[in-house]
């Protein structure tokens, strides 16, 4: 491992039943990447995210979290804490509460009953929501609520959620599905602002353009193992790669 | 789904309690003092009805803060109503023995010759009551901790809480229990060193019931309001976000859950001295259920409007099913079906639908 390695994953496995989701995958993310995971359906993508996340146990191997954070042994909320976050594949937020709210709730980290209790947030963590909006480009819309937010907006809204948690690790699940050719431009600039030398982030994503444009290093998993990696070029290039996944399109 | 009224700043949260308790505190004025034959008194027999129904509305106001604000639908608060009424119940067989000396008629039947030492434990009101509560906690914590940490949700949770309700119910029809079987407890005789025949008895309690019913209420109110209450709601849209946001959600579903059951046990406590009698019907799925369609008539996740479908239906009920028994059970399923199929949130959207107007209008 590097110094500087965010997420250190380490002859990972998981099965479930007879079937190995992933097999002795091993991979490493440094500090201040934007790195692209892709692959056919069933590739192992989302299983890897979970594992991450800790919504899977894995049947063995290891996640390291800044070469000494073991995290195959927390729960989702201790992982969250540790500075992982996830967005999920369809937008997920608080349809009832305001926007604002919605990164209220994200900046408290869920830290607190009685800090919860008593409602008051901290100048630092109202600061922090305020730059998140301007951010995600949502300070207009702050008082209305998430459920009546565009396709679009729902997902800037979910990421900024994540920011406000000031994640180390960032982990988005095809951030532009279902966006419109706009909204995908809009975001392709939000994740390349979130980029930043002390966080590393990771997309999975089937959109070969949008990945060619954020992402500095590409993996290919095919049936759970790790196929190739490289810049978007070379993976392009790699003939087993045009093989099992870019060429059946 | 419910729509929340979410400006942080409101006044009708303090006018609903303020409502409750001038109710509270005109009831021993209209009963005690005004004269029989002025429009203005009010019957013991009102008065009794008002206290019973108040003990309702705050069931349907527990119930509405698990179901409406966070998303868990019990069909089975009235095991908690229950523990705080048999709670009750052991109290006032006590108070009884001490008054009469004749043991309550069941345990004569079962050929006891003494007081059960066991439900000595209930003879002094405070502990009873202590009693109750903690009772009901240490069952929703059991219940919440099995259920929250498999992460059992939604129409399965409630089924498990029906059954539950429903098992109490079978184990309280036991004789051999010693809790009175079908007939359940009876023969009250004082509450307090109060005589239960008095009528000022009977006021002071309908009275205590609207006073603590204000008290739950802003309690609840207050907690709605805080970010807890916004991580609640959270927990009702999407569970699993809140979760990978950092929230521990099932320590949040287990905090609101047992605060809900203790407060649907106070109901039982403050609802068996005002009937006299508590029988395992009380623990019946039926009124479980019943409990949920309260709120739904009213209109979930903003406590005013449960406490609403809870008088109206209650009310209803008093009235209707003495006057026309054979029909009442048409007319609820009436009002029921074309109340939440025709109102997307129960009576409540008719309430928020005129602010908006008005809102919108000034």
């Amino acid at each position: 491992m590097k110094e500087s390695t965010a997420l250190y994953v380490n002859g990972l496995s998981v099965r479930f039943g007879g079937f190995a989701a992933l097999t002795n995958l091993t991979l490493e993310i440094p500090y201040g990447q934007t790195r692209a995971i892709i692959g056919a359906n069933g590739a192992g993508k989302t299983t890897l995210m979970d594992v991450i996340t800790g919504k899977t146990r894995p049947t063995s191997g290891e996640v390291f979290l800044d070469r000494s954070i073991d995290l195959t042994g927390l729960d989702e909320a201790s992982i969250a804490r540790q500075g992982i976050g996830r967005k999920f594949q369809r937008p997920s937020v608080f349809e009832h509460l305001p926007v604002v709210e919605n990164l209220e709730l994200a900046v408290r980290r869920g830290k607190g009953f009685a800090a919860m209790l008593m409602s008051h947030l901290t100048p630092a963590q109202r600061l922090r929501v305020d730059e998140v909006l301007e951010t995600i480009g949502l300070t207009t819309e702050r008082g209305r609520l998430a459920g009546i937010l565009s396709h679009g907006q729902k997902q800037w809204l979910e990421i900024g959620m994540l920011l406000a948690a000031e994640p180390r690790v960032l982990l988005l699940d095809e951030p532009v599905a279902g966006m419109s050719d706009e909204e995908t431009e809009r975001t392709v600039g939000l994740i390349k602002r979130l980029a930043a030398p002390e966080r590393a982030i990771v997309v999975v994503e089937h959109d070969m353009d949008f990945v060619s444009r954020v992402a500095d290093l590409v993996t290919v998993l095919h049936e759970g193992q790790v196929l190739g990696e490289g810049t978007m070029d070379v993976v392009r290039h790699d003939p087993r790669v045009i093989q099992v996944y870019l060429g059946r399109e | 789904m419910p729509k929340l009224n979410l400006s942080a700043r409101r006044t009708e949260p303090y006018a609903f309690a303020l409502l409750f308790l001038a109710i509270g505190a005109y009831l021993p004025v209209a009963n005690l003092l005004v004269p029989a034959d002025s429009t203005l008194h009010l019957s013991l027999f009102l008065v009794n009805l008002i206290g019973q129904v108040v003990c309702f509305s705050m069931l349907a106001l527990a119930l509405d803060f698990v179901w409406g604000l966070l998303g868990i639908l019990s069909l089975g608060h009235g095991v908690f109503f229950g523990i705080g009424g048999y709670a009750m119940g052991f109290y006032l067989l006590n108070a009884a023995y001490a008054d009469t000396k004749v043991l309550p008629d069941f345990m004569l039947f079962m050929g006891w010759t003494k007081f059960p030492s066991i439900l000595q434990i209930f003879s002094h009101l405070p502990v009873a009551v202590l009693l109750a509560i903690v009772m009901a906690v240490v069952v929703a914590s059991i219940f919440g901790l099995v259920t929250f940490r498999s992460r059992i949700n939604g129409v399965y949770f409630s089924i498990i809480t029906q059954a539950l309700t429903y098992a109490l119910m079978l184990l309280l029809f036991n004789n051999d229990l010693g809790l009175g079987g079908n007939n359940g407890l009876t023969g009250f005789t004082s509450v307090a060193g109060l005589r239960l025949a008095h009528a000022s008895t009977q006021v002071w309690l309908a009275c205590a019931s609207c006073v603590i019913f204000a008290a739950a209420y802003l309690l609840l109110r207050a907690i709605a309001d805080s970010s807890l209450g916004r991580a609640m709601v959270g927990v009702r849209d999407d569970e699993p976000r809140l979760r990978f946001l950092g929230y521990r959600t099932e320590r949040i579903k287990l905090a609101a859950w047992c605060l809900s059951a203790a407060l649907a046990s106070i109901a039982g406590i403050l609802y068996v001295p005002q009937v006299g009698i508590i029988n395992p019907t009380i623990v019946s799925p039926m009124l479980s259920v019943e409990i949920a369609v309260w709120v739904a008539i009213g209109g979930r996740g903003t406590l005013i409007g449960a406490v609403l479908g809870a008088v109206l239906v209650t009310s209803l009920k008093f009235w209707l099913s003495a006057s026309m028994p054979s029909i009442w059970p048409f007319i609820l399923a009436v009002i029921t079906l074309s109340i939440t199929v025709g109102l997307k949130n129960g009576l409540w959207s008719i309430g928020s639908m005129v602010m908006a107007n008005r809102r919108s209008l000034t």
